[in-house]
């Protein structure tokens, strides 16, 4: 490409200038949720050696990751989580060369959104009964 | 070479040749952690928080160590694979390689560092 004059010609719109449609924010949202995942995993990791190292530092580990910091990194993680598997379900159905047109695209965004905000909520509640 | 168009340039270099498996890995994958992820969520949920003698007699039972088991095996791979288009997309050059080269070194020391964890609780 670098032989190819651009000269000094104005650049499309891009990023900064659009308003993002839902199905840019959600596509981008499960990049971010898949990849911030990392911190709940490795917190697990972390668990389950604290637990198979000892009742102290099992204890330790437990309470870090039961206290209130801990409680809210893994609230967000539950929401992250089920957020990035309704976007996986999403992307295995387009993989199917289905509901790829904008309009049932628009709809399944705010299925993803809203169905992952239900499914936190509801896990929650499962956990606080159980 | 200057007067190469980009087009001309690239014709029949061809493709890396591993970009479907690469695909196909993330689908396998990705079917098998929608099963595995509310089995983890729902079993490791309730262990959590819970004294070491319980926490120890729960994991002593076969679902939920080979659930536990499973997931983090499954999903470590998976998302090594994806933190590497992550990178792939946004980072070029030395820093993309070390930076997919030190994830996969971490994601393999992970998920071995829990699978072991849990066969030592569970036996």
């Amino acid at each position: 490409m670098a032989d190819v004059n651009r000269g000094n010609r104005p650049l499309s719109p891009h990023l900064t200038i659009y308003r993002l449609p839902i199905t840019a924010i959600t596509s981008i949202l499960t990049r971010i949720t898949g990849n911030a995942l990392l911190v709940a995993a490795l917190m697990t990791v972390w668990w389950f050696l604290a637990a198979a190292s000892g009742p102290e530092y099992y204890e330790f580990a437990n309470g870090v990751i039961t206290s209130w910091f801990g409680d809210l990194v893994m609230a967000l993680s539950v929401l992250g989580l089920w957020y990035h598997t309704l976007a996986g379900v999403r992307h295995l159905i387009w993989d199917q060369v289905i509901a790829l047109d904008i309009k049932t695209a628009e709809s399944l965004s705010w299925v993803v959104v809203i169905g992952s905000a239900a499914l936190t909520v509801l896990t929650w509640i499962i956990m606080l009964v159980a | 070479m200057a007067y190469l168009t980009p087009r001309k340039r690239a014709t029949g270099m061809g493709s890396a040749k591993s970009g479907v498996a690469h695909f196909w890995n993330m689908k396998v994958s990705s079917i098998g952690l929608l099963i595995l992820v509310p089995l983890f969520v729902f079993t490791f949920g309730p262990a959590l928080g819970s004294s070491y003698e319980e926490m120890v007699a729960y994991y002593q039972h076969p679902f939920p160590a080979i659930v536990a088991i499973l997931t983090l095996g499954v999903g470590f791979m998976h998302f090594k694979n994806g933190f590497q288009v992550l990178i792939e997309d946004y980072v070029h050059g030395a820093a993309g390689q070390y930076s997919i080269i030190a994830m996969n070194c971490l994601c393999y020391a992970a998920a071995a560092t829990g699978i072991f964890s849990i066969i030592r609780i569970a036996l």
